[in-house]
C-alpha cells in the first residue's frame, strides 16, 4: 500500500516535470505540417545572429569564470586562512545579489560609468563589455563563493599552506598546485552554474546593449512559433550536458576519495 | 656559536603570555626533544623557529644568522605535523619531489632523490600510490621522506607519532631517530610523552607554562630533575617529607630512621624524591632500611608494583615477578632498602 503510493508520488512528480518538456520537444519539431522535423533547429542554426549572440555569451561566461576563480579562490582562501572572523561578513556580500534584482545593478552602473561619470565605462564597446562581464561575475558571486567555501572545507587549507611553505613554496605556487586541485571540483560546480546562469541572463545584456543569447532568446519568444522551443530544447540539452560533465568529474577525480 | 640559538623567545597571544624567556642552544646534529603537558606552549616555539608564528620578542638564529625576519619559504627547515598534511592531489612520489620541484630542480634529479628518499623510508615501490591508500604510518613515513628531500638545515617534527597506534609508534619512532642518525640533521621534537622523549633524544627540554623548567640528557632529567616539575612530570616519583638534623651534612630522619646525604640542605623540613626503582623489597646492602605496611599490589606482567605506607607516607616501588616466590601480601610488614644517594632533595 505504502509502496503504491510512493509510486503514485514519484509518477506524478516525474509527470510534472518531464510532461511540458515532452511538450516542448514535441512543439519544437512540428515545424513542418503533419510530419516531425528538425526544420525549426535548421532555421535556428541557419540564423547568424544566433550564432553571434551564442558565441558572445558562451565567451562571455568562460571569462565569468575565470575572473570569478581567479577572485574567489584566493579570496576564499585567504578568508579561511587568515580572517576567519569576517567570515560571515564575506558570506553576507557574497548572498547580496540575490537579495537585489539584476535591474537595480545595472542602472547603478548605468548611473555611476556613464559616458559623464568619472569612468565612462559606457562610451566604449571594450568597457561595456567589461562592465557586463563584472555584472555576470556579481550574479554568479553567490555560488561561486559558497562552491569554493565548502570545497575549502574538505581540505586542511592551514596545515597544508604550512607544508608546502615549509617546502619552500610561495603563495603563488600554494594557491595553484595545493589549493586549486584539491578544490577542482568545486570550482567546476560553480562554473557550471555560472554557465547556466551567463547563458540565459536578459536584464542586464539587454539594458546594457549588448548581443547576447538571452535577449535573442526572448526576442525570438516575442516574434515566432516554434524557433523558440527550439531554442529551449538546445538551452535544455547544453545545461543537462553541464550537470552531466559535472558528474563525471567528479566520479573521475583520481584523489577525491574518503580517506580510508 | 651553536648551530641554534634561541634566546629570550617570548611570545604573547593577545593579553596571555604562553612562552617566557626560553633559552635554548642545540648543536649541529643533534636530537631535541620539547617536553611539556598539553597547552605548555611546545607548539609555539616550534611554529616561532619554523617561521609560521612571529615572536614577541627574542632571537633566533640558525648557524650565527638572525632569522626572524625570514618568511617561512625562506628558512629551508623541513616540518612533519601530527596530522602528516600530505597533498592529497599528489602520489608519493609527487609529494617527496614537491620540495625539490618548487626549488626548480630537473626531473631527473628530482626521480633520483625520490627514490632514494623512498628507500630511506623503507617504502620505495609506493610512488604511484595516492595518499589515501596509505596506513598512517605510511603516510606519516611519506610525510617524514617529503620534508627531509630538500635537504633542509633542520627538521622540525609536531607531534608526529600521536595519531597512531601503539605498535607503530615505537617502531616509528626508532626508525626517526635512525634516519636522523644517518643524515646526521638537526632535529626538534615536539612530544609530550615522555617516554618517546626519554627514549629518543640526546637532550631534552621540559617545558611548563611557557618557561624551559629543565634542559638535559634524559638520564639528568630522570636522575636529576632541577625542579619539582620536572621531577614529578618525567617518570614515577615518590615524594617523602623529613625532618633536618644536621643542614650542614645533611643529616634527616625519614620514617622514623637516620640517613646523612653527605650534602648540604636548607634547615626545617626537605621534600625527598626517591624513584620506585630505588627501593629495595629487603635491605640488600642498601645503606638506609625502613620499615612499612604494604598496602597495594598491582601486578603488572613481569614486574609487581607495590604500595607501601611509612607511618603515614605512602611509596610505590616495583619489585620482578620472579617465579617461585610469592609477592607480599596486603597488609604484610616489610622491610625496604634505598640508598641515601638515590634521595633528591627537591626545592620548590
Ligand atoms: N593562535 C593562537 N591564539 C591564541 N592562543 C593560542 C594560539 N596558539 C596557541 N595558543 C595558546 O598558547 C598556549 C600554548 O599552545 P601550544 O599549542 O604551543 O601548546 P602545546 O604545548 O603545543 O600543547 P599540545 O601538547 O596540546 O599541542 C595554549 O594555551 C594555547 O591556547
Ligand atoms: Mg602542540
Amino acid at each position: 500500500m505504502r509502496k503504491a503510493a510512493s509510486w503514485a508520488i514519484l509518477l506524478l512528480g516525474m509527470a510534472y516535470f518531464i510532461l511540458p518538456l515532452i511538450g516542448m520537444v514535441e512543439f519544437s519539431l512540428s515545424m513542418k505540417r503533419g510530419e516531425y522535423s528538425f526544420e525549426a533547429y535548421r532555421v535556428v542554426l541557419a540564423d547568424p545572429r544566433f550564432r553571434e549572440t551564442f558565441m558572445y555569451s558562451v565567451v562571455m561566461a568562460l571569462l565569468t569564470i575565470a575572473f570569478g576563480v581567479f577572485l574567489v579562490v584566493p579570496t576564499a582562501f585567504w578568508v579561511r586562512l587568515k580572517m576567519p572572523w569576517i567570515r560571515p561578513y564575506i558570506e553576507f556580500v557574497t548572498l547580496l545579489p540575490l537579495v537585489i534584482p539584476a535591474i537595480v545593478i545595472v542602472f547603478g552602473y548605468i548611473r555611476l560609468y556613464n559616458t559623464s561619470s568619472w569612468l565612462p565605462l559606457t562610451g566604449s564597446l571594450t568597457g561595456t563589455n567589461a562592465l557586463l562581464l563584472f555584472g555576470y561575475m556579481t550574479l554568479s558571486l553567490p555560488y561561486m563563493y559558497r562552491a569554493i567555501d565548502t570545497g575549502l572545507r574538505t581540505i586542511d587549507v592551514a596545515t597544508l599552506t604550512e607544508a608546502a611553505q615549509s617546502l619552500g613554496a610561495g603563495w603563488v605556487t600554494i594557491l595553484a598546485k595545493v589549493i586549486l586541485p584539491n578544490v577542482l571540483v568545486a570550482v567546476l560546480s560553480g562554473a557550471f552554474v555560472t554557465f547556466a546562469i551567463v547563458m540565459g541572463e536578459f536584464t542586464l545584456a539587454a539594458l546594457l546593449n549588448r548581443p547576447a543569447f538571452g535577449p535573442y532568446l526572448q526576442l525570438m519568444g516575442a516574434n515566432r512559433a516554434y524557433e523558440p522551443f527550439a531554442l529551449s530544447t538546445i538551452a535544455f540539452v547544453i545545461t543537462w550536458a553541464c550537470m552531466g560533465l559535472l558528474n563525471l568529474v567528479t566520479r573521475f577525480s583520481k584523489f577525491d576519495k574518503a580517506p580510508r | 656559536m651553536s648551530f641554534l640559538n634561541i634566546s629570550h623567545l617570548e611570545k604573547s597571544f593577545g593579553p596571555t603570555r604562553v612562552v617566557k624567556d626560553f633559552n635554548l642552544s642545540v648543536e649541529k646534529g643533534e636530537f631535541i626533544s620539547l617536553l611539556g603537558p598539553s597547552g605548555c606552549g611546545k607548539t609555539t616555539v616550534l611554529r616561532m623557529v619554523a617561521g609560521f608564528e612571529e615572536p614577541s620578542s627574542g632571537a633566533i638564529l640558525i648557524s650565527g644568522k638572525d632569522v626572524v625576519k625570514l618568511r617561512p619559504n625562506q628558512r629551508n627547515i623541513g616540518m612533519v605535523f601530527q596530522s602528516y598534511a600530505l597533498f592529497p592531489n599528489l602520489t608519493v612520489a609527487q609529494n617527496v619531489g614537491f620540495g625539490l620541484k618548487v626549488k626548480g630542480a630537473g626531473s631527473a634529479e628530482i626521480r633520483t632523490r625520490v627514490g632514494e628518499m623512498l628507500e630511506l623510508i623503507g617504502l620505495p615501490d609506493l610512488g604511484g600510490r595516492y595518499p589515501f591508500q596509505l596506513s598512517g604510518g605510511q603516510q606519516q613515513r611519506v610525510a617524514l621522506a617529503r620534508a627531509l628531500a630538500p635537504k633542509p638545515h633542520m627538521l622540525l617534527l609536531d607531534e608526529p607519532l600521536s595519531a597512531l597506534d601503539a605498535k607503530v609508534r615505537v617502531s616509528l619512532r626508532n626508525e626517526i631517530r635512525s634516519i636522523q642518525k644517518e643524515l646526521g640533521i638537526t632535529t626538534i621534537f615536539v612530544t609530550h610523552d615522555q617516554e618517546e622523549a626519554l627514549s629518543m633524544s640526546d637532550r631534552i627540554v621540559v617545558m611548563h607554562a611557557g618557561i624551559a623548567e629543565q634542559v638535559g640528557t634524559p638520564s639528568d632529567i630522570y636522575s636529576r630533575p632541577a625542579t619539582r616539575f620536572v621531577a614529578g612530570f618525567v617518570g614515577t616519583l615518590n615524594t617523602i617529607e623529613a625532618e633536618v638534623l644536621d643542614s650542614a651534612i645533611g643529616r634527616l630522619r625519614l620514617a622514623g630512621v637516620e640517613t646523612i646525604l653527605n650534602r648540604p640542605v636548607p634547615d626545617g623540613t626537605v621534600t625527598l624524591g626517591l624513584r620506585p626503582e630505588a627501593v629495595s623489597l629487603g635491605q640488600n646492602g642498601h645503606d638506609t632500611a625502613v620499615t612499612g605496611t604494604i598496602t597495594e599490589v598491582d601486578f603488572l606482567g613481569s614486574v609487581i608494583r607495590l604500595r607501601a605506607d611509612l607511618g603515614g607516607q605512602t611509596i610505590a616501588f616495583d619489585t620482578f615477578n620472579t617465579p617461585g616466590t610469592a609477592p607480599p601480601t596486603l597488609g604484610e610488614k616489610v622491610v625496604l632498602g634505598l640508598r641515601s644517594a638515590d634521595l633528591l632533595v627537591i626545592e620548590d
